[in-house]
């Protein structure tokens, strides 16, 4: 059981899991020592390049990597990287069907003080619209450890969505991360949330506060945003009274919006309720400032589960 | 290898096989009822010396063969062009050609090319990524320890996006010398000449400044082209080719005109066109 930020977890596991596989590269965008790419850069100087503040010709650059057999991780800060690139990595990646990776560290309010346009708060729903394009959000080191080599094994695009600050480890190593399964951290009863990324770290605060309230709920780690695990969002949607998903993202096109559709495709009507960015841009101020602020903290989830349990 | 096969490639034979691609890519454009006549026609000479002149090393039956030498058409609107050089270079048949912009189209021969195609390496349509991808494949083929080298066709009016810049100071940073970008000087973009639109100039001095082995040439003249393309790579400089060319070249009333960009000729222009690529 380890803490740390998600990040670290992935420079680190880059780092081991390149010592063996010459197929690796790793790219980024002059943001390498805070997006942790550098300690790969360091270790294998000939298959790390640093492209300079420049994501769009860095994507592409992943892409003809790719398409000479190497596994391309593009690195960088979620907003620039994803941002500045977005019909780069549409036609170079996703149309194109290479094998890159694009992780984006520093996402949602959690970045804090840089303020809004350092917040990324929009991609999830920028990487779930794409063809061909899966999405994953680890909760903590251990599963971005194993996150990052599934992404190894797995060949096509896909987007990996790290975090800033530290989390605090929620799953020890018998835990097996598969990509499109999500996974019941703690079972209760009556309603179930079903949160993504620091959101998982988040409940699990809400969760010991309601406990000494007698109110236990589920929790359910969502980290494969796209495919999403619909067979164990079905089965906990009906075998729970209400529904509530947690995440550090716009309420718009992200976690709330793909357990949404999985229930309104299979007819499922629950209370449903999305922590989440209220489509609104938040401000300046520490990340767990914000969070309070912008109704993201374990304040307002354990709200949230109070209202929907109270009866009618 | 087809393209090295041929090593001492006959200027007359590849003026011949590029008048043949003309009339081969009009055909199938005005079958289509739509494409890009203009910017075809500006990079037939081009695209005819790299594949039929002995400069690129490709087996049309092995596609994938790590080792090949790889091109890609940034430009990518030029599709009439590029798979009636793909058609004669055998990666597709000719008769596949006759699916060219249409629905289930077996070799997916869609209006912007894409690797579902044999001998497509990526995706084109949107205007500027093809030169950072082509660096991309420059730096892979160097870390596998071969000697491929790539060359990417661009559009002049495509110089005017940012991201061209981008990897031009990458493959200056990272001295991708097997990385070889041909201008297709054809002056003319979609609504506007390009100077008008934005200026290149001075484009020599541009790409110069960011350290580039700089040559400019007349895009049409085959013998021109053959001395460069032939020229060995610089020890650590990526190259670019300026090819000054005519839009629509070899058709009087396509050349030069805005209008021939992206739209197919009628029966009449197509059989007025025919007469003229003889």
């Amino acid at each position: 059981m380890k803490d740390g930020p998600t990040r670290d977890a992935y420079g680190q596991a880059l780092v081991e899991l390149g010592a063996d596989d010459p197929r690796i590269v790793v790219l980024d965008a002059g943001v390498s020592d805070s997006s942790r790419s550098k300690k790969f850069g360091d270790k294998y100087p000939e298959r790390f390049f640093n492209m300079g503040i420049a994501e769009a010709d860095m994507v592409c650059t992943a892409a003809g990597l790719a398409t000479t057999g190497k596994i391309a991780f593009a690195t960088g800060f979620s907003c620039f990287l994803l941002g500045r690139s977005m019909d780069q990595i549409l036609v170079s990646i996703a149309y194109s069907n290479t094998n890159v990776k694009l992780v984006g560290t520093h996402t949602g309010l959690a970045v804090g003080e840089d303020g809004p346009s350092a917040q990324m708060i929009v991609d999830m729903a920028y990487m779930r619209a794409m063809p061909n394009m899966i999405v994953i959000q680890p909760a903590d080191w251990e599963e971005t450890v194993q996150a990052t080599r599934a992404l190894i094994d797995y060949e096509g695009p896909a987007y990996f969505r790290l975090g800033r600050p530290k989390v605090k480890a929620i799953f020890d190593s018998s835990y097996k991360f598969e990509i499109g399964k999500g996974r019941v951290v703690k079972k209760g009863s009556d309603l179930v949330i079903f949160a993504t990324g620091i959101m998982v770290q988040e409940s699990l605060v809400a969760m010991e506060m309601l406990e000494k309230e007698n109110i236990n709920v589920t929790l359910v780690n969502i980290s494969t945003l796209k495919p999403i695990d619909r067979e164990l969002v079905i089965e906990m949607a009906t075998s729970h009274k209400a529904v509530i998903t947690a995440e550090d993202h716009n309420y718009i096109g992200g976690l709330g919006d793909a357990v949404g559709e999985v229930l309104l495709d299979a007819q499922i009507s629950k209370s449903f309720k999305r922590i989440a960015v209220r489509d609104q841009f938040a401000e300046t101020g520490t990340g767990p400032e914000l969070f309070e602020k912008y109704g993201l903290s374990a304040n307002h989830i354990a709200q949230a589960v109070k209202d929907s349990l109270r009866p009618a | 290898m087809n393209g090295s096969q041929l090593t001492t490639p006959n200027i007359t034979q590849l003026e011949k096989t590029a008048l043949e691609l003309r009339r081969l890519a009009l055909k199938i454009i005005f079958q289509a009822g739509s494409g890009h006549p203009g910017g075809s026609f500006s990079a037939t000479d081009l695209m005819t010396a790299l594949f039929f002149g002995g400069i690129l090393n490709y087996d049309a039956n092995n596609p994938k063969d790590p080792k090949r030498d790889r091109f890609l058409l940034s430009k990518g609107h030029a599709s009439g062009i590029y798979y009636s050089v793909l058609a004669k270079a055998g990666y597709i048949s000719e008769s596949d050609l006759d699916s060219y912009r249409k629905i289930n189209s077996e070799r997916f021969l869609s209006g912007h090319a894409h690797p579902k195609t044999p001998g497509v390496e990526i995706a084109s349509g949107s205007l500027g990524q093809g030169l950072s991808v082509g660096h991309g494949i420059a730096m892979g083929t160097r870390l596998d320890g071969y000697d491929s080298k790539v060359y990417v066709i661009l559009g002049d009016g495509e110089l005017q996006e940012g991201q061209i810049w981008e990897a031009a100071m990458s493959a200056d940073k990272f001295k991708s010398n097997n990385l070889v970008a041909i201008v297709d000087y054809n002056k003319v973009a979609q609504d506007n000449i390009t100077k008008d639109l934005k200026d290149l100039e001075p484009l020599e001095d541009k790409w110069n400044a960011f350290n580039w082995d700089v040559h400019r040439i007349d895009g049409h003249n085959m013998e021109a082209i053959m001395k460069v393309l032939q020229l060995p790579l610089h020890p650590e400089k990526p190259r670019v080719i300026i090819a000054d060319t005519i839009k629509g070249k070899g058709v009087s009333f396509m050349e030069g005109k805005t209008a021939w960009h992206g739209v197919a000729p009628s029966a009449e222009d197509y059989e007025k066109a025919l007469k003229e690529l003889v």
